[in-house]
């Protein structure tokens, strides 16, 4: 194996080497190693951007910049009447990477379609298990094994997915990066070798860029692929140099090291903007803040109380201590990058006398409060402990007590979900397929009561919206009916929505084409370096 | 001499039985279920974990299991990596090479600046340079490592630009490794500009590594220094009128050194506690950075089996310079 990795690293230098003289190479100066290069095993970011969007393609794609999908390796797909009948044409001629490890002799065809989606699927397929401890996350997740019916090969070109019920969002979960195609001739022929494993350490697809080496740790390569069915790319190589603290990407950044960097310390981001050879590009993040009270449980199973708790916190006092400004107050459970995004709903205002007179209505004196603080930092709530301690200040002034408390990180989120919990947990959520039902349904359905629903809230009107809409196929209908639901979850008010906070990529000057995804992922097809 | 071996050697044997022990116990400890933290799977049914459990050997004796795990430690099996799916042993083999190499450089750096500091220091006791020498060991030695380290990128790299941020070489360079130190490899690989990529990569980490050990040892001699300088054989040789060059040089300079040697010695175990901190800040892909990852992606059968290793290898470290000391000072072995 030594002795192959050798040959392999040499090889891939006289390649590189014969290149030299043209070549451009664009660094990424990523913050983490992947955890392998199968994206259906995995779950983090790190990995699918060093997987899903370097090597792969899936049968849709979302449109650079959107949560909107569009063809991918499908180039187009027709739904039978009843809604559940998908039939994917693939894209002819699209041809998987040849590397050093591997020569295709064909190209993409249904069987790595339904390879691909089935190994994740059937516990009898020989690659089901072929990671030890490996499990197929997101497909389950998404709650694909209970929704699918058949995967079926029609033609060499032809698929047909049939579901066992109407499912909305289905085409949006086919355009995550759990759904990635892989080659199945490359499958069969790391099985007969019996070197199965190899699949997540050394993979193939049919995506702009294939894989060269991957040093743990330290530096994974790539090259462009040259009969890429997009078009070759602009960049010769592309090279992830792992660097885990963000003070010293930035340093890096600044020196020449690498041309973008990801998640920037907020400390950094005024010094990058100042920064003449450096850019800076901003968009509010896919996620959401918010404080989800118990429903259940008296007195906040009165909307007014509710209502009245909401209009006393100053939210952007909160997103000014606790981002420096990177973040906006959130109005609505879905962030405004979403499509279906009510833009009509009002915020409320922060008043905390007119919310002290709510309060003295709805006839509750001397209230105490339990305010859950999450013990660990996340891109949408950097620091749960401040602004529960600011909310904690805010409800003082109308004459509520608070109490902070945390929990271990696994614990918080077991101990939130109990249906007779006891206070208001501060929580948030990074949308995973660009849905609205990602959020609606996941969040504040009845069925996720006593699980997702931290408010622990089945309110019928609600609830009847978002299923109707998940099961509606056409996009003008279901985004109204995800407005209307907006507009029922801001009268009932379960939770007290915090802040969306902005997603910042700083990158060099001189790099053109990269679009900043709403869903998180960075991916540098398109990628140009000018000089 | 070989009576001394042996004596150190059956004093290393339990020592790491009782790491073994406690690398052992480390994932039956730690809270959750061991099965599935060795494993990595979280959704488990009842009949999968029975089934991975027994696998895993965890339905037998407890001493039975420690048994079986010594007996792989000894064999060389120090578990498999529940990310990597790789052999404990074989990252190790692969990571170690660039710690070593990063830890010689700052040890060399700490010895060649910090003895000349002492022994100046100790010859011009109670003047100016005297306190300036101390004083910047004092704050060499409370140095936050994390804090000097991005401070050293923040000013060497960022804003004089003299040298590179972070890794061990340019990503421009790129071929086999074959004795794993960069250095060398850099050199065998003929590429033009590979060796001063490597080296300028490794000044700052090593200045950043070898700060503490500097400040030790430059207060070691210093005062070693100062009690040998006070000795009558000294004085005696002074007083001969030979020059100060060869009574500091030579007569002081020699017997000072043995304390200072195994301060030395000493310091290769602190310096690999240091290698967490300035490997993960410098992206040196080392051992100390692939403990740091492991914590982070909970890999716990590398942090049990990192931890035996590396255990070991100060173990032999320091039977290494207790050897070495034996040598110099043919006093100790009795």
């Amino acid at each position: 194996m030594k002795k192959l990795t050798t040959l392999f690293a040499a090889t891939a230098l006289a390649t590189l080497m014969a290149g030299t003289a043209w070549s451009k190479t664009f660094v990424f100066c990523s913050e983490g190693s992947p955890e392998g290069f199968d994206p259906g095993l995995y779950t983090a970011g790190t990995t699918f951007d060093a997987s899903a969007h370097t090597v792969y393609n899936r049968l849709l794609e979302f449109k650079k910049g959107t949560t909107e999908t569009e063809p991918g390796l499908a180039e187009s797909w027709t739904i039978s009447d009843d809604g559940l009948e998908y039939t994917f044409k693939l894209r002819p001629g699209v041809k998987f990477q040849t590397t050093e490890f591997f020569t295709p002799t064909r190209e993409l065809n249904a069987d790595d379609v339904v390879f691909s989606l089935e190994r994740q699927w059937k516990s009898d397929n020989p690659w089901h298990g072929y990671v030890t401890g490996g499990s197929w996350e997101y497909f389950a997740g998404m709650g694909l094994p209970e929704l699918l019916e058949s995967i079926e090969k029609v033609d060499d070109m032809t698929v047909k997915i049939k579901l066992k019920r109407k499912e909305a969002p289905f085409l949006a979960n086919l355009a995550m990066p759990f759904a990635s195609i892989m080659s199945k001739e490359y499958a069969d022929k790391l099985q007969a070798e019996g070197k199965m494993n190899q699949l997540n350490q050394m993979p193939l697809g049919t995506g702009p860029f294939s894989f060269v080496a991957y040093q743990q740790d330290a530096v994974i390569r790539y090259k462009a692929h040259p009969d890429y069915w997009g078009g070759k790319q602009k960049i010769d190589d592309l090279v992830f140099s792992i660097t885990t603290d963000a003070a010293v990407r930035f340093q890096k950044l600044q020196a020449g090291e690498c041309h973008l960097m990801p998640y920037p310390n907020a400390a950094d981001v005024e010094a990058m903007k100042a920064d003449p050879n450096l850019k800076v590009m901003e968009q509010a993040g896919l996620n959401v803040a918010y404080l989800a009270y118990n429903t259940t449980q008296a007195p906040f199973d009165k909307v007014e109380v509710r209502k009245a708790l909401n209009k006393a916190i100053n939210k952007q006092a909160i997103v000014d201590a606790v981002f420096q400004g990177q973040a906006t107050p959130a109005t609505n459970p879905i962030p405004p990058t979403m499509w279906s995004y009510n833009e009509h709903l009002e915020e409320d205002t922060y008043e905390p006398e007119v919310a002290k007179k709510m309060l003295e209505d709805a006839g509750v004196k001397d209230l105490s409060m339990k305010v859950w603080a999450m013990p660990v930092a996340r891109p949408y709530m950097l620091n749960a402990r401040r602004a529960a301690e600011m909310m904690q200040a805010d409800f003082a002034k109308i004459g509520v007590k608070v109490e902070i408390v945390t929990y271990e990180w696994a614990e918080y989120l077991e101990k939130s979900k109990a249906k007779d919990r006891d206070g208001a947990v501060i929580l948030g959520w990074t949308g995973d397929n660009g849905d609205p039902d990602n959020f609606l349904d996941t969040l504040l359905g009845c069925d996720a009561v006593g699980g997702n629903n931290r408010a622990q809230w089945c309110n019928k009107e609600f609830d009847d919206l978002v299923t109707k809409a998940k099961e509606a196929s056409d996009v003008a209908e279901r985004t109204k009916l995800y407005e209307e639901a907006q507009v029922v979850f801001k009268r009932e008010a379960p939770w007290a929505t915090l802040d969306h906070s902005l997603s910042i990529v700083p990158m060099r000057k001189n790099v053109e084409g990269f679009v900043q995804s709403p869903l998180g992922d960075f991916a540098f097809d398109g990628v140009d370096i000018v000089e | 001499m070989f009576r001394f071996l042996l004596g150190r050697l059956a004093v290393l044997v339990p020592t790491f039985i009782g790491v073994s022990i406690i690398a052992f116990s480390f994932i039956r400890l730690l809270p959750g279920d061991p099965v599935a933290l060795l494993s990595g799977e979280r959704v488990m049914s009842p009949e999968r974990h029975a089934e991975i459990s027994h696998q895993l050997g965890f339905d037998r004796p407890i001493v039975v299991q420690y048994l079986d795990y010594l007996w792989g430690v000894v064999r060389g099996d120090f578990g498999t990596s529940i990310v990597t799916k790789k052999p404990v042993i074989d990252q190790f083999m692969e990571l170690f090479p660039a710690t070593v190499e990063l830890s010689l450089c700052a040890i060399i750096f700490a010895v060649v600046v910090g003895i000349p500091a002492g022994v100046i220091a100790a010859i011009k006791r109670g003047s100016i340079l005297d306190q300036l020498i101390m004083g910047t060991a004092l704050v060499g030695f409370s140095m936050p490592i994390f804090w000097w380290g991005l401070l050293l990128i923040i000013v060497v790299s960022g804003m004089l630009q003299w040298t590179p941020v972070s890794g061990r070489i340019s990503l421009m360079f790129f071929f086999p490794s074959v004795t794993g130190f960069m250095l060398i490899d850099s050199l065998l690989s003929g590429q033009e500009g590979a060796f001063q990529s490597a080296f300028s990569h490794l000044i700052l980490p090593t200045i950043v590594l070898g700060t503490i050990p500097l400040a030790v040892i430059a207060r070691q001699t210093r005062s070693a220094m100062l009690e040998v300088l006070s000795e009558d054989y000294v004085r005696t040789a002074r007083a001969k009128g030979l020059p100060t060059f060869r009574v500091v040089g030579i007569h002081a300079l020699r017997n000072a050194m043995i304390p200072v040697v195994t301060t030395i010695g000493l310091q290769i175990g602190v310096m690999l506690a240091g290698a967490i901190l300035t490997e993960s800040i410098f992206s040196w892909p080392g051992i100390g950075k692939w403990m740091v990852d492991s914590v982070f992606r909970r890999d716990y059968a590398v942090i049990q089996g990192g931890l035996l290793i590396i255990a070991g290898v100060i173990m032999l470290v320091n039977l290494a310079v207790d050897m070495l000391y034996g040598l110099i000072n043919p006093r100790i072995r009795h």
